[in-house]
């Protein structure tokens, strides 16, 4: 019986008995057993004969110090096969390419030799500082061409706005308002509604792509929009005033010839550039102003 | 139709409503349109009737199949005679010639039911001339334009939805 008893291991090369190798059955089984239990209970009394010690304390385990395992367990799976070189390596075998290490040797001009490191002559100080600058120099300049990029490609609002001055109209002011509720962290997802502000998701698009309504949601609104669509679509009444719509108009043509006027130079120049202006202007939005003048002229001329 | 649509929308018995599939439009009860959702959307081919489908230029164009629908409520009818009906149902425009009664009061480019003299709806039309002027055209002119007839579920069955 040999022992390895690094692996727990006992190994019996004799061969069993004549009377275990034949067919008989239980029999057969007993003898075997029977040799099975002998080896074992030496085994065990081998393992008995270990330097032992308790482990952990007093009330810990009775644990037997193995010697080193000396049984090579065979392989469980078979060897690796040696794979084919890579294409690189073909090449290097072909062109005779060994691997060898460059040395880290730097030319110097003046003592015409190779150096290690850094050279001598020179301030290191102020090399570094001086890389430093171009560094941060170079760094800057790319933030400041990714700034442009980013504002070129749309911007919001312009940054001055941010603190509500007296002197702000209400589209600004809305725009501005709109640009700190997505400025949290959560990009405005959360953030609580104002009394009279409308509650609508932020569209990143800018409204652009086209929204559809949700497929099931709420049959007897759904109902009751389209009856109300189909009757304003029946009704002989145009939805659009197009008296007030002109009026809106012409007052929008005033004010902005009055802001072009004011940027230009006043008084003489303003009154003669004014009175030559308001005959010529024909759009097609004043036509409505036309019938009412027609009439007076005639009026004047038949009776001057 | 005219203001009729909304005997459409309002049916007293249940609520059917329009959905847009694919740039076609159909036609279908609530119930159809809860059973509809619950398919996805690529293999859903066809969520009750079609109505009309939207062509590249977003442009609407009425189909045949929602002819059970339209002519009950029509408004404009044109009548056609039995000679020229098989024209129209192949596909060709209505001829004075062949051209029955007409609805007092169409207006020209109105929207047409195309009826046969048996009150047999046959499909869309466009007037082409109003109610007076047809009166006083040749034979050979041009009254209603073709736009859609029931021949063409044997014509084009397969692209019908």
């Amino acid at each position: 019986l040999e022992y390895a008893l690094g692996n727990l291991l006992a190994v019996d090369r004799n061969p069993p008995p004549a009377a275990a190798l034949r067919g008989a059955g239980p029999r057969r089984e007993a003898l075997l057993r029977a040799l099975a239990r002998d080896n074992t209970q030496l085994l065990v009394s081998r393992l008995w004969e270990l330097p032992a010690e308790r482990a952990g304390g007093a009330g810990g385990p009775l644990v037997a110090q193995l010697p080193e395992p000396t049984f090579r367990l065979p392989r469980e799976k078979p060897a690796p096969k040696p794979r084919p070189p890579t294409r690189w390596e073909q090449f290097a075998r072909l062109k005779g390419i060994r691997r060898k290490k460059k040395t880290s040797l730097v030319w110097d001009e003046q003592a015409k030799e190779r150096r290690r490191g850094p050279d001598p002559e020179e301030d290191q100080f102020a090399r570094l500082r001086r890389e430093k600058r171009e560094r941060v120099a170079r760094n800057e300049l790319n933030r400041l061409r990714n700034l442009a990029r980013a504002h070129r490609a749309g911007s919001a609002v312009p940054a001055a706005p941010l603190h509500p001055t007296g002197h702000q109209d209400r589209d600004e002011l809305r725009r501005v308002a709109r640009v700190a509720r997505v400025s949290t962290a959560s990009l405005g997802r959360f953030q609580p509604r104002l009394p009279k502000e409308p509650a609508e998701p932020p569209s990143r698009s800018g409204g652009k792509k086209r929204r559809f309504q949700p497929l099931l949601g709420n049959l007897a609104a759904e109902r009751s929009r389209q009856l109300e669509l189909l009757r304003d679509m029946g009704s002989k009444k145009p939805v659009l005033d197009i008296t007030r719509a002109v009026n809106k108009q012409l007052r929008q043509e005033e004010a902005e010839a009055a802001a072009a006027n004011k940027g230009k130079k006043q008084s003489k120049r303003g009154k003669r550039g004014r009175r030559q202006q308001r005959p010529g202007r024909s759009g097609k939005k004043s036509g409505a102003r036309r019938p009412p003048q027609q009439q007076k002229p005639a009026g004047g001329g038949s009776g001057g | 139709i005219g203001e009729n649509i909304q005997l459409l929308v309002d049916r007293p018995d249940g609520t059917y409503c329009f959905r847009l599939h694919r740039d076609r439009v159909y036609y279908l009860s609530e119930k159809l349109l809860k059973l509809a959702a619950s398919v996805p959307r690529e293999s859903l081919v066809a969520p009750g009737t079609c109505f009309g489908k939207f062509t590249k230029s977003q442009k609407f164009r009425l189909s045949v199949t929602a002819l059970d629908f339209l002519a009950p409520y029509a408004k404009y009818k044109v009548w056609v005679k039995p000679g020229s009906e098989q024209s129209f149902l192949y596909g060709n425009h209505v001829l004075k010639s062949g051209l029955g009664r007409i609805t007092e009061s169409t207006a020209q480019y109105q929207g047409v039911v195309v009826y046969s003299m048996a009150d047999v709806p046959l499909g869309f039309g466009v007037a082409a001339k109003s109610t007076q002027e047809c009166r006083k055209v040749d034979p050979l002119a041009i009254v209603v334009f073709h736009q859609a007839d029931v021949g063409e579920y044997v014509r084009n069955e397969d692209t019908l939805t």
